[in-house]
Formats: structure tokens, C-alpha cells, sequence
């Protein structure tokens, strides 16, 4: 199939109006929440040569935080503010989405902006300024008539970089809550969807451009004096803002919100579930592409209404034990903790996604490897991969601990291409997912977990405190529960893996409805 | 003195950088109504610092400056700058608004109607000689030096000062145009009954320009009067000051025949 006419072009074409004006909506509120902060502190700090060495420095110190990790910190520190506030002056607000990443953004956007107006200030001729105050000027029409407008060109240069980071950066407040054209990327990412990836990219792109030529339309007509020109490029932001808030105001409030995170299973299932309330007649929308630190919380606040979490993930990461139950009797104490925070655990789908040692069928043969047990004495001999987090949960002090397990090295990788590389030997062992499809595509085997140092991760349903008692939504999801098993899921993730039309995520949860719904 | 004293120091001093640099040392000197006084002086010696001290850009550490009778103390220095006029050395005009709008900026700052205002520009222009049409809408990077001058005096005069400082006026401009504009500064003092205080450097230009002279040398203020009585002077260096435009005017008799060139 051409890339041309590839169908998903036109389901990406779909997502348009929501993912752009989400993304419109955030980086002009951040960027002209970063500007009513620098240009302020800039005027005043332009002859404090230590508050300007300090600003600039802070600034600088922001820049260097990337951008992913400066989105992700709001959300915590947002969180606990959310429940002083809620505590002290009995209002709460909702630290989820918009507001972490409008401030984090904001904050982004301060340096060029900081940095670009104190130069152009300073720039300016002290003859000029002393002009100024010999013609009978104050020191604010000093500013106003002749050093803004002055410093104008290099500040002007300043705002538009900052417009052009913002709108860049903006894309990765996906992960913490906020649609945006990131959405387009992230999912594309996890479902091999390169033209989701590159349509996002495009639209970043084509947006940052045209709000950068539209900033040098004021620019250039304020320094022309050219007040049509100014006022062109101003409305032309405006009707931006306004254009984007059309479908918005257009579209009717959904009321239920399903939750995933940040890879291809859980694209796939939270469109299964969307779509099974949309069958019964309750309208949903989908949040993707969650941080996996985030979506608890977003759920226990109430900003989504259900995803699916794992029962290992929860018990290790969300209550912090470190000792091992059986399946069932971990399954029962964590539904009792979670109804503690009024979350309702409605049930399992039937599989488990756990981390698991993972070894190419052949080569584990050639050297007698069933279990984990018998990587023991062969591991000083071996080289072993994880994703960006494994490495640091205690699923891997467990299993080092259990089997005395010492690597000959040991590698971090992006999980798709993990299975890829164990299968052309570059690593020899990986921990990979249960219920990825790559497994059965390379022909790999899971080793066995005799001692039970992994615990299980029973995929399950969680849903929001506000919806405890919502039957209809319970009704709605109930035919999933326990009909989902490993290689049901294996296949569809699989599928989800596929890089044509029929690998979106809505699709293969339609297959994966025909083939277990039933 | 028969007219009356409209600028004033009295014993003022202005020091620097802590009292280390000492700028202006103990002077006192009466600028009189319709007088055109230059201050001569080479770079370092105050003379600068001496013009500033009267519309307070610099504030004096001693004594007293009187404007028009008024101590500049007691003045608020935003309206004392609005009505004395002010020629920058090399124009000091801005770069990002028109020849007109620099004209008018005193005005506009002091709240005139913008008809007035624009009345006010076109006198100016025909009082400083630069034409109307094609001058009022230029910016001022489109000018020549001598033509920014030009429009650094009509700015100095746009809200009808009765004093004017300049501060080496036309020290950058090239020897014709120097000459011209100086005259025709001469004409306006006279003729808009100004009173001028000109900072040079060039005694042969204070010696044409100016009714009286007053000589300054690290601070001090070695001697004042007309170019006559300087010459009775005893200070050595205020009769080498006078005896160097002697010099070159002798030296140019000799080498250009008279009534040649």
C-alpha cells in the first residue's frame, strides 16, 4: 500500500481538531503565561545585575531539565499542593493535564524570552537614554518611547523562539494528562504507527512555523509602525485561539473517560473498553498515553473513570510491599487496600502481563536453559536487556536476590526493539512482557519463575471513586472480564504491532471483541 | 551686572566615583538673560559635568544652581528638562521614530494637541532650514550630520525654551557645515532672544559664537569674560588658549594670499 493513500492518514486526520486545539490551547496559554511573567522581570531586573545573574541563572538551570522530566515533576508537586489547599481551605483543583503542563511549559518558555529581553535593553545607546531624560522624559516613558521599542527586534527574536520551544516541548505533555499533537506520536511510537508518528511531527511543525510568522507579523509591524500589519498578525493568533475553540465548545461533554498508558496493549484495550460503553449507550472518550506515575492518581482524583492497571504493578509501585502472595490471595488483599481510596477493582480480564526473563527458543535449547533457576551459573557468560525502568524496579532485586543472578552486562532499551535484538543475538536474555506478541513472532520462550520472585500481574479493571456505583458502566465492561487470556492478547498485541490499517488500536479491539466477545 | 543672572552656580562641586574623581571643583558663574556663553575646555575638565548639573542630569554634591531664579533643588527635574532646550553632541536623536516626531517629542511629553504640534514641526523646520516636504517624514538614519544637527536644535527649541544647552553641538561636522550651522545658531539666539550655554572645545568657534567665554581646566574654572577680557587674563593656560587661534589665523594669512580662495 502506498503511504499516500494508507487509510490511517485520514483517521489521523480525525483526531485533528481535538489534539490540535488541545495542543493550541495549552502552548499559547503557557507561552502567554511565561511572557506576563519574564517581560516584568526582565525590565526590572535589567539594571539588578545580581537579581538578572540570578533570574537568567535559574532560567537556565529550567532549560536544562528536559522536557519530558520538567512536565512529569508538575504533576506530584501539583498533587500535593491540590491537597493543601483541599485541606486548608476546603477547595481542591485538579492537578491532572491542563494546569502541570500550561506551568511547566510556562517556565520552559522564560529563558530565551529573560535572556533576549535584558540583552536588547541593555543594548540600547546609553546616549539614547540619556536623550531620553534630557527631551523631559520619566524613566517609564523612557522604557515605553524609546527602550522597548529599541530592544524590540531582539526581543521579538526572544518570544518567537520561546513560541517555537513551547509548541515543540508541548508535545510531551501527553504523558501527564494533556492532549495534544503529542498524542499522535506517542501512540504511533507504541503501535508502530509511523504515519501517526510523522503526521503529529508535521503538525507540530506546520503549527510552530505559522505562529512564528505571525509573531514576525507584529514584529515587523510594530517596528514599521505599521499598525494593519501588527493588528494582521494579531488577529491572525487570535483567530488561531478561537478556531480551535470551536469544536471544542461544538462537541457534547463526554462523560466517561478511559485511561491508558503509555503502550500498545493498553491503546488497544482502552479502545475495546471505550467502545464497549459506547455500545451501551454511554459516551467515551480515550486518554492516552499516560505516565504509569501519573494514571493512578488521575484515576483516584477522578480526571479519568476506568484503565487497566496490573495487579504486580499496583502491590509493588502504588503500596510499596516487597513480600510475594499467591495470585489469588494478592488479588483479594489489593482489592481490599484499593477500596480503602474508594477505587473499584471490578474484576480481571483474564491474563497476565508480567516482566519475565525471555530467551530465543533455540538458543535456550542449545544450552539447556528451562528456568531462571538454570541462568544461575551460566549468567557471568551472559548479557541481559530491560526498558527504561526494570533495571530499577524490585522485580529485578527480587529475582537477583532468589537466584543469585549476576550478568555480564546489562542493557537499557526501548521495549520494540528489545525482542528484535535477543532475536539477532545482540543480547542474550531480555525482560520482556508475557503478553507481548513479539514473543510468539521471534519464537522466543519465557522461563520459568520457580521460585515465584516475579509476582503476578493480573491485568485488571479499575474504576474511579465517583463511579463506584455506576452500574451502567459495570454492565457495560462486565463481558470483558475473564475472557481475555494470554494468547488472545499475545495475538492482538501482535496485530497492534503491525505497521498497516488494520494495526490501529480500535481495530484490533474490534477483532479482539469478535474473537472473545462472543 | 545690569541684566538679570538666569543660570546660576554658586559655588558648586560634583565629584565621582566616591569622591575620587573631582569633576567640578568650587565654581561660580552667572549666565545672564539673552546671553550666549561658551564653556571652554579641554576632554576631562568638567565642562560636561558643569552644562548637566544645571537641568539636573547630574546632581551636585555642593552648593547651589539657580535657574531662573529658582534653586534646581527645589525643581522637579522631569518639568526643569521640559523647558530647557538640549542639543546632544552628535544629535542624540531616535533612531526608530521620524524627523518630525523627534521635533515634537517635548511637546508631546508636555501634552500639546497634536494639531499644534505639527504647526510647531513645520516652523521649526523653516527656522532651522531643512525643507518641509522632504524632511519631516525621514528618519533620521536617512539624514547627513549636518542635517541631524539641524534637527537636534529644532528638538532643543520645539517647546519654546528660554534656555538652551548644547554640548559640542557641532564638533562632528565637517568645516563648511560647522560654520553655517553655527551662524545660523547665532541668528536663531538672537533673533528668538535665547539664552545659550555651548560647550566646546574650540576656542576660534567660542571666540565667533560666544558673547562671553568661560575657560575650564580639571574642574576649576580658571577665568571668565569676553574673548577681551580673557586676554588680560594671567592664566598661562587661558593665554595659550587664546593664542593659538592668533596662530593659525596668521599662519593662514601667510599662506593664503589675501583676497584669495
Amino acid at each position: 500500500m502506498s503511504l499516500l493513500t494508507d487509510p490511517r492518514w485520514g483517521e489521523a486526520l480525525a483526531h485533528l481538531p481535538d489534539y490540535l486545539g488541545n495542543h493550541v490551547r495549552v502552548s499559547v496559554t503557557a507561552l502567554a503565561l511565561g511572557l506576563a511573567a519574564s517581560l516584568p522581570l526582565a525590565i526590572l531586573s535589567r539594571n539588578r545585575p545580581v537579581l538578572r545573574g540570578a533570574l537568567l541563572g535559574l532560567a537556565s538551570i529550567v532549560q536544562t531539565v528536559p522536557g519530558l522530566a520538567l512536565l512529569a515533576l508538575f504533576y506530584p508537586l501539583l498533587l500535593a499542593l491540590a491537597a493543601l489547599t483541599l485541606n486548608w481551605f476546603g477547595f481542591g483543583f485538579s492537578a491532572f493535564g491542563f494546569l502541570p503542563a500550561v506551568l511547566a511549559l510556562a517556565l520552559y518558555s522564560m529563558l530565551p524570552v529573560l535572556r533576549n529581553t535584558i540583552t536588547g535593553l541593555n543594548g540600547v545607546d546609553a546616549a539614547l537614554l540619556e536623550a531620553a531624560q534630557g527631551v523631559g522624559m520619566t524613566p517609564r516613558q523612557s522604557l515605553t518611547m524609546v527602550e522597548l521599542p529599541l530592544a524590540l527586534p531582539v526581543m521579538m527574536a526572544g518570544i518567537r523562539t520561546a513560541a517555537v520551544w513551547v509548541i515543540g516541548t508541548a508535545t510531551l505533555s501527553t504523558p501527564i494528562g494533556q492532549t495534544s499533537l503529542g498524542n499522535y506520536i506517542f501512540a504511533g511510537l507504541q503501535t508502530q504507527n509511523w504515519v501517526f508518528v510523522l503526521f503529529g511531527c508535521l503538525a507540530a511543525a506546520v503549527l510552530a512555523l505559522l505562529v512564528d510568522q505571525l509573531l514576525a507579523l507584529i514584529e515587523n509591524g510594530l517596528r514599521s509602525r505599521s499598525r494593519l500589519r501588527a493588528a494582521l498578525g494579531a488577529v491572525g493568533i487570535a483567530a488561531l485561539v478561537a478556531a480551535t475553540l470551536v469544536p471544542t465548545l461544538a462537541r457534547s461533554p463526554s462523560s466517561y473517560t478511559v485511561g491508558a498508558k503509555t503502550f500498545a496493549e493498553q491503546y488497544v484495550l482502552s479502545a475495546l473498553m471505550a467502545q464497549r460503553l459506547r455500545a451501551a449507550q454511554l459516551s467515551a472518550t480515550t486518554r492516552e498515553g499516560l505516565g504509569s506515575n501519573v494514571i493512578f492518581d488521575a484515576l483516584a482524583s477522578g480526571d479519568i473513570d476506568v484503565y487497566i492497571d496490573y495487579s504486580g504493578t499496583l502491590w509493588a509501585n502504588q503500596f510499596h510491599r516487597t513480600d510475594m502472595k499467591p495470585r489469588n490471595e494478592l488479588l483479594g488483599e489489593l482489592k481490599t487496600m484499593l477500596a480503602k481510596q474508594n477505587i473499584t477493582l471490578l474484576g480481571e480480564l483474564g491474563f497476565e502481563n508480567a516482566y519475565a526473563l525471555v530467551m530465543p527458543r533455540q538458543r535456550a535449547a542449545e544450552l539447556g536453559i528451562k528456568s531462571i533457576a538454570d541462568l544461575t551459573s551460566r549468567a557471568s557468560t551472559l548479557s541481559i536487556a530491560g526498558d527504561y525502568e526494570f533495571f530499577s524496579r524490585p522485580e529485578w532485586t527480587a529475582l537477583q536476590k532468589a537466584y543469585g543472578l549476576s550478568f555480564r552486562g546489562q542493557r537499557t532499551m526501548q521495549p520494540d526493539f528489545m525482542y528484535a535484538a535477543v532475536a539477532s543475538g545482540e543480547v542474550d536474555v531480555i525482560a520482556g512482557y508475557t503478553s507481548d506478541g513479539l514473543i510468539a513472532k521471534y519464537d522466543l520462550v519465557v522461563l520459568d519463575d520457580p521460585k515465584h520472585a516475579i509476582p503476578p500481574y493480573d491485568a485488571i479493571v479499575l474504576l474511579a471513586p465517583k463511579r463506584s456505583g455506576d452500574e451502567k458502566v459495570k454492565a457495560a465492561l462486565q463481558p470483558l472480564l475473564g475472557k481475555i487470556d494470554i494468547a488472545a492478547m499475545r495475538e492482538a498485541n501482535l496485530r497492534a504491532a503491525g505497521n498497516d490499517a488494520s494495526s490501529s488500536p480500535d481495530a484490533v479491539a474490534r477483532w479482539l471483541w469478535e474473537k472473545v466477545g462472543k | 551686572m545690569p541684566t538679570k543672572s538666569l543660570i546660576g552656580y554658586a559655588n558648586v562641586a560634583k565629584r565621582f566615583d566616591g569622591g575620587r574623581v573631582v569633576a567640578v571643583d568650587n565654581v561660580s558663574l552667572e549666565v545672564a538673560e539673552g546671553e550666549f556663553l561658551a564653556i571652554v575646555g579641554g576632554s576631562g575638565s568638567g565642562k560636561t559635568t558643569l552644562l548637566r548639573l544645571a537641568n539636573r542630569l547630574i546632581e551636585a554634591d555642593e552648593g547651589v544652581i539657580t535657574v531662573e531664579g529658582e534653586d534646581v533643588r527645589a525643581a522637579d527635574p522631569i518639568g526643569l528638562r521640559r523647558r530647557i532646550g538640549y542639543v546632544f553632541q552628535s544629535g542624540g536623536l531616535f533612531p526608530h521614530i521620524s524627523v518630525a516626531d523627534n521635533i515634537g517629542i517635548t511637546p508631546q511629553l508636555l501634552g500639546w494637541p497634536a494639531q499644534e504640534i505639527s504647526v510647531r514641526v513645520d516652523e521649526l523646520l523653516d527656522l532651522v532650514r531643512l525643507e518641509r516636504a522632504s524632511h519631516r517624514d525621514r528618519m533620521p538614519h536617512e539624514l547627513s550630520g549636518g542635517q541631524r544637527q539641524r534637527v537636534g536644535v529644532a528638538r532643543a527649541l520645539a517647546a519654546k525654551p528660554r534656555i538652551v544647552l548644547m554640548d559640542e553641538p557641532f564638533g562632528a561636522l565637517d568645516p563648511l557645515t560647522r560654520d553655517a550651522l553655527g551662524d545660523d545658531y547665532r541668528e536663531l539666539h538672537k533673533k528668538l532672544g535665547l539664552t545659550t550655554v555651548m560647550i566646546t572645545h574650540d576656542m576660534t568657534e567660542a571666540i565667533l559664537l560666544a558673547d562671553r567665554i568661560a575657560v575650564m581646566r580639571s574642574g576649576k574654572l580658571l577665568a571668565q569674560g569676553t574673548p577681551a577680557e580673557l586676554a588680560t587674563s594671567g592664566d598661562e593656560y587661558v593665554g595659550e588658549l587664546l593664542r593659538t587661534p592668533r596662530r593659525q589665523a596668521d599662519r593662514l594669512n601667510e599662506a593664503l594670499p589675501r583676497g584669495g580662495a
